[in-house]
């Protein structure tokens, strides 16, 4: 954005799209050619633009204004403005924090033992072998499911009387290993953990996949010709050219965890006791059953900046070698 | 973020969205119009079955009657009814005839300046005081029952035989002595939905009007303090109930109507009882099968020295308010519903308990009569604590209940969390 032309003023602009009159030096030729390829530009990139407008940036101004206000919503524009107030109660409250250690754990979680299946099943399933594209979309599968779908089938799987899973533990004779799973505070968590796994290795599968195939297989031939074993292969070759793709894979996680609001809600509403809470559902909690905007707003404007300081703090120190040539400039295609 | 984004898109359409619907009525003209062409907006939550076929039916019966006035019914399901309704309000614009539980939301409604002032209620129908009283706000009335009900204990009658507990109990030591009982006889003596949270607000309430008394309550209300004796007294009796464990197994990610929820468990013959309003018959038979004539009713009992009496009534109804701006015939369309016939038809259905003097007569179910009957004789009527008070005070009452009952909680801090809601929403 900090290309000179955009710079320019508009009324330096030429106002008849004229061919260019012979004589005029080449420079300004040039410039003026520029100028009109800009033109059309924002012609086409103005919808767009007011769309996102309205519909992200504007709410987020709005956001961020109602959450200075005690306001519940009703009667036109918030009056009682209260400053930080909103803050200071959301940083002192036991649920709030119980949110972000929540959230925390999912992402460390997600980290540790989701990604790291996702890898390993990706890799299996690039071998050769029998029925690898039904593999594929078994695995997949869960990813496409609606995530409301996904709660009610495992609220009811993981349910303590009626629930699959604690008849299973019972018919194989592990009745000391039954649960009340999700209505338990100390199991809450993994049981959500578990669920969410379930759901989202599938996607993550596919994106190894996909890096996967990416990388050519001169270099696993020549690792092997120079005598490097399979563990060998795996550490210097495939998973360095699979870098780009994992830190990707991590990003999306992580921005995930920070908005997970659908699962939670249907499998525990966030409980028992606040026990399964991410902020999404306190912010739900607040806005729309307790009719206060202005805390709930306030609650949106911390998760907006939690996302944006980790994405911009991930893009800068991360992805940086990543996405190197890929923000393109227009000073480039001079 | 994302939701919040979502949540102004809903507010932008719903506004285009009623833009669209209102400006039929207004064409009409707010003013009484006699004889012309009106057009009534009609938002209600009939969406099941019987309320559905009744609610058409007086639609078509009004329309015949009134060829000048066409009704246009929007049936929404509650919560959808709820969220649309708030961001309606937001606007400032209502639709001519709506739902409302009274309480805490109308008297929102009637600040946001959206619901009409009905008048002396009596020109409408002659409500029972107990219906009535949710929708009176300083002495006018902004809204008019079509039904009412109360919350008691619905019991199991053979698995109470089999614990050896012959009569219902009447006061608090004989219930937790039935509790025991039930306990020591190997049956699930009470469930609970503790996922939805409100299902356990009734104990609490219930308890705070018989040791306090319902002024303690009215009194709160407007002094926002509940740090008294007898709201810490309310939760340490509650406290005492959930120390003994008698609640099902997992329940505290227990839904009310979900096949493995409070009402099944029930309705299953799994649980003994559990506290409820009216309508508990009918999702139990829906959710876990119905246990028939072992069904039983009594009311809450009384507490031993407190200021309440086991003669005072928890609860609540359905009804409808008129928007400001509504043609007159909005209120004639009330007055049709609730007439004699029409509400006869509507109990006979098993839809609701009446609201208006004189019908009751036609309830079939026995339990029914007996809910019937308490209300009719009862002394005084409490709204549900999460419609009578603010939304953000009622939720929090729900949660800082369900943190007792989980155990995460004590009843002084209960008390102070509720009263901490309830200043700052002033």
């Amino acid at each position: 954005m900090t290309h000179p032309a955009l710079t320019e003023r508009p009324e330096k602009r030429p106002r008849a799209a004229a061919p260019p009159a012979r004589g005029l030096p080449p420079a300004a030729i040039r410039r003026r050619r520029r100028l009109k390829g800009l033109a059309t530009v924002a012609l086409f990139v103005l919808p767009a633009l007011v769309l996102y407008g309205l519909l992200v940036l504007a709410p987020i101004a709005i956001a961020a204004y109602t959450s200075m206000f005690r306001w519940n919503g009703l009667g036109g524009w918030p009056e009682d403005f209260i400053g930080f107030d909103n803050f200071t109660r959301l940083f002192a409250s036991d649920v709030f924090h119980g949110d972000l250690r929540n959230g925390l754990l999912i992402v460390v979680l997600s980290l540790v033992i989701q990604l790291p299946l996702a890898l390993g099943l990706a890799l299996l399933l690039n071998q050769r072998m029998r029925g690898r594209a039904v593999y594929r979309l078994l695995f997949f599968a869960p990813y496409v499911l609606s995530e409301v779908i996904t709660g009610v089938l495992f609220s009811l799987i993981l349910s303590p009387e009626i629930g699959l899973a604690n008849q299973i533990l019972r018919a194989v004779g592990l009745e000391e290993l039954e649960r009340a799973w999700l209505a338990d505070p100390t199991t809450v968590m993994p049981a959500l953990f578990a669920v969410m796994t379930w759901k989202y290795f599938g996607f993550y599968m596919i994106l190894f996949l996909a890096g996967r195939q990416g990388i050519p297989r001169e270099l696993g031939e020549a690792a092997s010709i120079d005598g490097a074993g399979t563990w060998q292969q795996f550490r210097h070759v495939t998973l360095p050219l699979l870098g780009p793709t994992i830190r990707i894979a991590a990003f999306l996680s992580v921005i995930g965890t920070i908005q997970l609001f659908d699962l939670v809600w249907v499998l525990t509403g966030g409980g028992p006791d606040h026990a399964s809470e991410t902020m999404a559902v306190t912010m739900f909690q607040f806005g729309f059953k307790r009719t206060q905007i202005g805390y709930a707003s306030a609650i949106s404007v911390v998760m907006f900046v939690l996302s944006m300081i980790f994405a911009l703090a991930y893009l800068r120190f991360v992805m940086r070698r990543d996405t190197q040539g890929a923000v393109t400039t227009m000073g480039d295609h001079r | 973020m994302s939701l919040r984004r979502r949540g102004v898109v809903v507010v932008a359409a719903s506004v285009l969205l009623l833009g669209g619907c209102s400006s039929g009525s207004d064409g009409a003209g707010p003013a009484p119009s006699a004889g012309g062409k009106v057009t009534i907006d009609w938002w209600h939550i009939g969406t099941t079955e019987p309320n559905k076929t009744i609610y058409d039916g007086w639609v078509k019966a009004y329309q015949a009657k009134n060829p000048n006035v066409t009704i246009k019914v929007t049936a929404l399901e509650n919560d959808a009814f709820k969220s649309k309704m708030a961001t309606v309000t937001t606007a400032a614009s209502a639709p001519d005839i709506f739902s409302t539980w009274g309480g805490g939301v109308l008297k929102q409604q009637l600040d946001a300046e959206i619901v009409k002032d009905l008048g002396d209620p009596k020109a409408i129908a002659d409500f029972t005081s107990a219906a009535l009283a949710a929708y009176q706000i300083d002495g006018k009335t902004y809204g008019v029952p079509i039904d009412v009900g109360m919350v008691g204990f619905w019991y199991n009658k053979k698995l109470f035989e089999k614990a050896g507990v012959s009569e219902p109990p009447t006061t608090w030591a004989g219930f937790i002595d039935t509790v025991k009982k039930l306990k020591a006889a190997g049956v699930t003596p009470i469930a609970l939905a503790g996922k939805e949270k409100w299902p356990g607000h009734y104990y609490w309430t219930y308890l705070a009007m018989r040791i306090g008394g319902l002024d303690a309550l009215k009194q709160a209300a407007t002094t926002h303090d509940f740090t008294g004796p007898d709201f810490v007294a309310a939760g340490q009796k509650l406290k005492e109930l959930s120390d003994l464990d008698p609640y099902q197994k997992g329940f505290l990610n227990a839904a009310y109507s979900s096949p493995d929820g409070q009402a099944a468990s029930v309705g299953s013959g799994k649980a003994a009882m559990e506290l409820m309003g009216q309508w508990a018959p009918a999702v139990q038979k829906d959710a876990g099968g119905g246990i028939g004539e072992d069904l039983g009713f009594f009311p809450f009992p009384s507490v031993e020295g407190g200021k309440g009496t086991a003669t005072e009534a928890l609860g609540g109804g359905n009804g409808f308010a008129v928007s400001a701006d509504a043609p007159a015939e909005a209120v004639d369309f009330l007055k049709f519903i609730t007439q004699m016939d029409n509400q006869k038809q509507f109990v006979e259905s098993g839809a609701g308990l009446p609201a208006v003097k004189g019908a009751e007569e036609a309830i079939k179910d026995a339990n029914l009569k007996t809910v019937a009957g308490t209300l009719a004789g009862a002394t005084g009527f409490q709204l549900y604590l999460d419609q009578a008070y603010p939304p953000a005070v009622g939720q929090e009452i729900n949660d800082s209940v369900a943190g007792l009952i989980a155990g995460s909680k004590t009843p002084e801090q209960v008390a102070s969390s509720i009263t901490e809601t309830a200043k700052a929403e002033g």
